[in-house]
């Protein structure tokens, strides 16, 4: 790895080892002190079982039961850690690899497979959750996050004292999308505005096929020295590092002094999505190497260590991750056709007539076929 | 009871039509676990292993590695309930290619008798929607991926009436011709009008077959011209390929007309006056003429008449001998007068001019009359002579035509018409007579010349056609 590059590993906050073993930070020890093992065990089994729902979705994909699947395999820690220092009053702006973060914000994953299967748009209510929609266009969900940022603070949600209403957001991206436009926008008014917005960068090594190393020259929290956002580099495969960067970067955002970039440096195991294959552009032995440092195994590793993950609790987990996979089977095998005329249903917020007029004409449309019937 | 399922080959990537069977781990008799990975299958973009959606023992593996299967083919048949009681028959045949590609989903069809339970789910993709096609070449027409089937767009049957467009019927009148741009690109290349191609694409979109074979439909055929006159007559230009029409490039003689008619039309307002008088007089004159010895020589017609006339009324009125001078905003009244003649030639119009024609008698302008003539005629007019021109007579009249509104040749500020001279009845002399008679009409620079001014230069060329006597009184 180049030493200074966007895959450089220097400087990366962590507060467990590959092994297991847990370490101190100056600065961010503080803010993982507080994790309990019940909270520590309760990570791991929320990364067990989104692993268990990604690897079920992908087998669904092989069997041509959704059209596309994005794999967060391997980015569970980032993923789980950061979406454990939300506050329900937080909204989250996620890509589409952030199904981790959508578990964490009481999204049923297995909702999520409507969009995969392409019955759906969005596949759920954002309000509910303070969970905006899957944004499948690189990057453009930075600035919405932002925006969304600077009327939290015009609604005077930011810097009260009261720690039930302060808030914050993240945007959840990858390494790819800091080559967007929209990225580096996003950076500037948030800020220039002190926007109280948590940039979450998965340097995930690879935008599709292309190594970060084409995005950048520096490490991607770099970035932040450019526009005066401050930022840190945090091991993404470490939950515990990237819960207290992630904790403490909220804190910061809601507490009025302004935006954070959190550069979580990670990898992504499978491939970009179930249309690519990752052996024609990255080495076996560069997977083995990542395979070696699982995020899901070095949190195993510390909490069997500290002697916290008793056989029951894992039977349970275990237990927990079969149902979910057969639920998932099941759920999709038995979904149907969506009424097409849904898709006018969410446009505007409000009636619209030409939508209306839309809606119509396209009813009329379906209604004109001989065979409608097998269509609808 | 036994019930077996069928597991169809998936699209594995976006828009994959066609995978190639690889490795099959697993063998006939074997117990298979859901989500097992059963078989490794290479596809245009990967090598990729297919999990197995059902829990049984595998009873038919229904294609052969290395074989290419299309995406929807049933490739593998799993008893999934292997301890019920004996089937009364094994598994349906197997269906075709065809079939199977309508049935919407890529999984579990059910195939024994026990079909009460587990039906099949809902198809996943849009892709499934579409009726069945044989396989053609692919469109390509996805974003990521390696195209569509081709015929995947088969239109589907529609019930009576028509559908009018969002909006109520107007608003949909008229439909822009819909192709892409590498489509449109082509057709201009080629020189097709899209309005004229027949749309064979989805929603009526021209496609780059339909422009090639608009382009052979139409490509070099022969002359649309009647019937046994199949030989081109022009001497040059490109036949269109519909055979209807020749085009050729505008140069020489036509190029330089067209230059001095657009720039004379468009920069000097025209006036034309008319008028029709008696020329029995002139006729006889000609006629005297050429029996006169002294014009043996020479050939006498009408517009050597007309032509000295031109040159009386402009010695009466030397303003009407001018030209108007843009750029120094000064009119330009000539001493002289190089009388034009407008004369059709092979080559088509030239304008030579009789220098200095004021000042030659009426048999040495027959003699430059005839020169230029026999010059323009053999193609011989020089540069020279259809330079520095000051007023100009187009001679129309052996051509039938009684008149016109000629245009200006540029840098001058008149030019004179002679229509037909045909015998008429007319007024003379307080009786109808025939008579020999004329329509004259002249051209003006409005921008110099006043009606006025027109007017009486016209009279006075009517005025010596009428009677010629008055060149005498003033000459």
């Amino acid at each position: 790895m180049a030493a200074g590059g966007p895959l450089s590993t220097d400087d990366l906050v962590q507060l467990l080892t590959p092994a297991g073993e847990r370490i101190g930070h100056q600065q961010f020890d503080a803010y993982a002190s507080h994790l309990t093992p019940e909270e520590l065990r309760a990570m791991w089994r929320d990364m067990t079982l989104v692993r268990a729902f990604d690897k079920e979705a992908t087998s669904l994909q092989r069997q041509g039961e959704l059209g596309l699947w994005v794999q967060s395999w391997g980015q569970e820690a980032a993923q789980i850690g950061s979406g454990h220092a939300l506050n329900s009053q937080d909204f989250v702006f996620p890509s589409y690899r952030e199904h981790g973060v959508a578990h964490t914000r009481g999204v049923d994953l297995v909702e999520v497979l409507r969009i995969f299967r392409g019955l759906q748009h969005g596949a759920w209510t954002p309000a509910d959750h303070n969970f905006h929609l899957y944004t499948l266009v690189i990057g453009s969900h930075a600035l919405h996050a932002t925006g969304y940022a600077m009327g939290l603070t015009k609604d005077g949600l930011v810097a009260t004292g009261d720690p039930a209403k302060d808030a914050a957001v993240v945007a959840y991206f990858g390494d790819g999308a800091t080559s967007q436009g929209d990225v580096a926008e996003a950076l500037t008014f948030a800020s220039v505005y002190d926007a109280p917005v948590v940039f979450f960068v998965q340097n995930n090594q690879y935008a599709i096929s292309e190594s970060a190393t084409r995005q950048s020259r520096v490490p991607i929290a770099d970035r932040g020295k450019g526009v005066g956002i401050p930022s840190v580099r945090v091991d993404g495969n470490d939950v515990i590092a990237s819960h207290a960067v992630t904790r403490w970067a909220l804190e910061h955002a809601r507490s009025g002094q302004g935006p954070v970039l959190i550069e979580a440096f990670t990898y992504r195991m499978g491939a970009h999505t179930t249309s690519d294959d990752p052996t024609r552009y990255r080495p076996k032995a560069e997977e083995q190497l990542w395979a070696e440092r699982d995020p899901i195994a070095r949190l195993e590793a510390h909490l069997e260590a500290a002697g916290e993950l008793p056989d029951e609790f894992r039977a349970e987990v275990e237990a927990q991750a079969k149902a979910l996979g057969e639920r998932t089977r099941t759920t999709v095998r038995g979904w149907t056709k969506p009424d097409t005329l849904g898709m006018f249903d969410h446009v505007y917020a409000e009636p619209h007539a030409s939508v209306e007029a839309e809606r119509a004409w396209f009813d009329r449309y379906q209604r004109s076929f001989a065979d409608q019937e097998a269509t609808r | 009871m036994p019930t077996y399922q069928q597991f169809n080959l998936p699209d594995a990537g976006e828009g994959l039509t066609e995978a190639d069977i690889v490795t099959w781990s697993v063998a006939v008799g074997d117990t298979v676990e859901v989500n097992q990975p059963i078989v490794e299958i290479e596809t245009a973009k990967s090598l990729v292993e297919l999990p197995s959606p059902f829990s049984g023992v595998v009873t038919r593996l229904l294609v052969d590695e290395g074989e290419t299967v299309e995406v929807g083919v049933p490739i593998l048949e799993v008893d999934v309930d292997p301890d019920g009681e004996a089937p009364a028959e094994p598994s349906a045949p197997v269906q075709t290619a065809d079939a199977v590609a309508e049935q919407p989903s890529p999984v579990a069809q059910e195939s024994a008798q026990d079909s009460a339970h587990a039906s099949a789910p809902a198809a996943p993709s849009a892709a499934a929607a579409a009726p069945a096609a044989p396989a053609e070449e692919g469109s390509g027409a996805v974003l990521v991926g390696y195209g569509v089937k081709a015929g995947s767009a088969t239109r589907r049957e529609r019930v009576e009436g028509s559908l009018e467009p969002i909006g109520g019927a107007e608003a949909g009148a008229e439909y822009p011709v819909l192709a892409k741009p590498p489509v449109r690109k082509l057709a201009k290349e080629l020189g097709v009008d899209l309005t004229t191609v027949t749309p064979s694409g989805p929603g009526g979109l021209v496609t780059r077959e339909d422009v090639e074979q608009q382009v052979k439909a139409t490509a070099a055929q022969t002359l649309a011209t009647y019937a046994g006159d199949d030989q081109p007559w022009l001497a040059s230009g490109t036949t269109t390929r519909d055979g209807r029409s020749t085009r050729v490039p505008v140069k020489s003689v036509r190029k330089r007309t067209a230059e001095a008619m657009v720039q004379s039309a468009f920069t000097a307002p025209h006036v034309t006056e008319f008028l029709t008088v008696d020329v029995t007089e002139t006729m006889n004159l000609v006629a005297r003429l050429k029996q006169d010895r002294d014009f043996a020589d020479v050939r006498v017609t009408p517009l050597l008449i007309v032509a000295k006339a031109l040159l009386l009324a402009v010695r009466r009125h030397p303003e009407v001998n001018a030209s108007w001078d843009d750029e120094a905003q000064e009119i330009v009244y000539k001493h002289y007068v190089n009388l034009g003649i407008a004369a059709s030639t092979p080559r088509g119009l030239v304008v030579p001019n009789i220098k200095d024609a004021h000042r030659l008698p009426l048999h040495a302008l027959a003699v430059e009359l005839q020169d230029l003539t026999a010059q323009a005629r053999n193609g011989s007019t020089s540069p020279r002579a259809m330079n520095d021109g000051t007023v100009t007579i187009t001679n129309i009249g052996p051509l039938g035509i009684d008149t016109g509104t000629p245009i200006l040749n540029p840098g001058e500020s008149a030019i004179l018409a002679f229509g037909a001279v045909r015998q008429q009845p007319w007024v003379h002399e307080g009786e109808i007579a025939v008579r020999w008679v004329t329509t004259l009409a002249l051209s003006f620079d409005h921008r110099l010349i006043d009606g006025e001014l027109g007017a009486r230069v016209l009279a006075d060329v009517g005025r010596v056609m009428q009677d010629p006597s008055q060149g005498l009184v003033w000459a």
